[in-house]
């Protein structure tokens, strides 16, 4: 069974009872909220997502209102992780966000059976490209760009890498945008299905766009890599695709890995084989077109 | 764990992660060959603990070296404790155990001299205030904690077992007297055993962090079972507690560990401990001391745990 196979008040009723679990690649989420923000957020964006019913879950979260005044007054909400809040409360306004970026943190800070790049990954005719990039270099808004050209999503923020055969392993949850992107990924984009923005959060404001159904179903797809990517967006540059060093691609990438020091020699090896299965570009654009038809004809 | 249900699985996996225990699982899972018996879901929590630990034990290594090295000049002798001691001397308790610090113990008239070449070293003590500092120096047993610059690393400088306040007082002189140089790092020392577990006890029933309390446990039961063999080195670790004066937090660690672990503890030893208490105050201290130690993970709270930590604490 889908998530969106459940009524707006069934997905509500299994939040309070604690009794909603999403496969989500491959983790099991058990997730508990109140809130009513949670329970829209989810039914719009994870419709096409798999309710399970196993009883051992990867991850247990919980989104809630806090206890004492701010439960009342300017209402701030808090995520635990199995019981223990690894951030400070917000808005309760910023609910929906914080699950996201909660369940982000409980898998870089959990899930060591994979090795963990800050990268985005999409497949595409069996190959898959990451997309390594700085924060502001427009990595989110290419990679919903390219998922909404038919790329298959795996995820937006956390490469998983298989430890035992270097694979990648797909999440495919939503995309986080923020501030002009969602603009211009609505614009480019008109059937596009963004959720309600959160403001002012630390990352100014926040959106997340559905991830496409294809990209959900076959989230346990592994996928062999073929290129990395460095994207960069540069208002009027023209279109550009020069080769990065493999060495500078795998220093870059361990040093922005979740969990790269964490595995030793294995991180060491996963990433080297990675790196020496894959063509290395820096990547330049400005319009959105453009980088999608660059990206398609990589693999010709 | 062959017995466990999927259901008994998922609340043991958070319970052990909680506890600070899952990588101690996981590798005990691993050397009683149990792997093909746990459930498939289970099994990649397991090895993901697995990578953990050996990744804390590599660094605890390397940062128990920088030490050694920063140390070396100082001619004053340098002992590990807890954690690092049972990593470095590979006693039981190490297996998949974590480590959120190091602890050494050095002796009270070094203390300068060892701050200053740890500073020099990159080591320094964060966010403490001259109240803090002054507070740690004249009433308690170490140092505040010091954070190395670059690589935020944690040492415990120690130089007594117990703070300067306790009723009760105990010496550290014999404690680094007794300890057994480390190979391969001179001017390193471990205790003996049974200081090591006379240490972990009065550690644990003197002092707060009640979420390690069955962590601890765990590490003084793997001492117990694996390292005292036979009546005479069971008299001997008595008659160590009474040379250290730490006899009530030994009758209290044998009696915790045999009530949560069933350590196989002699009935003549915890009837011959000195330190035994009179019935109802080993009563009341016990079901406290239970109950603290369920504070780990919210699963096992009562509405006794909170009262229990901060009432044991003072």
């Amino acid at each position: 069974m889908r998530l969106g196979d459940l009524s707006a008040h069934e997905v509500r009723k299994r939040l309070a009872n604690n009794a909603l679990i999403l496969g989500t690649g491959p983790f099991a989420v058990r997730i508990r909220s109140q809130v009513a923000d949670v329970a829209a957020g989810l039914s719009l964006l994870y419709g096409d997502f798999r309710l399970l019913d196993g009883e051992v879950c990867d991850m247990h979260v919980r989104v809630d209102p806090v206890r004492g005044p701010r439960r009342w007054l300017r209402p701030q909400v808090n995520f635990w992780h199995d019981g223990y809040a690894p951030f400070k409360a917000l808005p309760a306004n910023h609910a929906f966000a914080m699950l996201e970026w909660g369940l982000n943190w409980s898998v870089a800070s959990h899930a060591h059976h994979f090795l963990m790049l800050h990268a985005a990954v999409l497949e595409r005719h069996g190959q898959a490209v990451l997309l390594p990039g700085d924060p502001g270099a427009g990595k989110s808004t290419l990679t919903a760009a390219l998922m909404l050209s038919g790329w298959r999503l795996l995820s937006d923020e956390i490469a998983l890498v298989d430890r035992d055969d270097g694979r990648l392993v797909g999440l495919a949850r939503p995309v986080s945008l923020k501030n002009a992107s969602i603009d211009v990924i609505r614009g480019a984009f008109p059937h596009a299905l963004v959720g309600p923005p959160a403001l002012d959060t630390h990352k100014g404001t926040v959106a997340h766009l559905r991830p496409t159904p294809d990209s959900v179903a076959r989230s346990l797809e592994k996928v062999s890599p073929r290129w990395v990517i460095f994207p960069r967006w540069r208002d009027g540059g023209r279109v550009q695709l020069t080769p990065h060093s493999r060495a500078d691609a795998f220093l870059h990438t361990a040093s922005h890995a979740f969990n790269y020091s964490t595995l030793g020699s294995l991180g060491f090896e996963l990433n080297a084989d990675l790196m020496d299965s894959c063509a290395c570009f820096d990547f330049e654009y400005s319009r959105l077109e453009d980088a999608v038809r660059t990206f398609e004809e990589l693999g010709v | 764990m062959e017995d466990l249900d999927p259901a008994g699985w998922d609340l043991l996996l958070r319970q052990a992660q909680a506890a600070s225990l899952l990588p101690r699982l996981a590798v005990t899972a691993e050397s009683l060959g149990l792997d093909d018996a746990i459930p498939a879901p289970v099994r990649p929590h397991l090895a993901a603990a697995r990578s953990v630990a050996s990744k804390q034990h590599q660094a605890v290594r390397w940062e128990v070296r920088r030490i050694a090295h920063a140390l070396g000049g100082l001619g004053a002798r340098v002992a590990l404790l807890k954690g690092a001691a049972y990593a470095i001397a590979d006693l039981p308790p190490a297996a998949g155990r974590l480590f959120s610090d190091v602890d050494i113990l050095v002796p009270h008239e070094a203390l300068s001299r060892v701050e200053a070449a740890l500073m020099l070293a990159g080591w320094h003590a964060s966010r403490v205030n001259g109240y803090d500092q002054r507070y740690y120096r004249q009433w308690m047993h170490e140092l505040p904690p010091l954070t190395h610059i670059r690589r935020r690393t944690v040492i415990d400088v120690h130089h007594n077992l117990l703070p300067e306040t306790s009723r009760m007082r105990t010496r550290a002189a014999p404690v680094l007297e007794a300890a057994r140089p480390v190979q391969g790092i001179p001017g390193l020392f471990v205790p003996t055993v049974e200081d090591l577990v006379l240490h972990s006890a009065c550690h644990r029933f003197h002092e707060g962090e009640w979420r390690y309390g069955l962590r601890d446990l765990v590490d003084i039961d793997a001492m117990l079972r694996m390292c005292l063999d036979g009546p005479a080195a069971w008299d001997a670790l008595l008659v160590r507690a009474r040379a250290l004066n730490l006899e009530r937090p030994l009758f209290y660690a044998l009696a915790s560990c045999s009530a949560w672990l069933n350590t196989p503890i002699p009935e003549a030893i915890l009837g011959a401990c000195p330190g035994k208490p009179a019935w109802w105050q080993r009563r009341l201290v016990l079901s406290l001391v239970n109950a603290a130690i369920a504070s780990f993970h919210y699963s096992c709270r009562t509405g006794l745990t909170g009262p229990a930590s901060l009432m044991l604490y003072q």
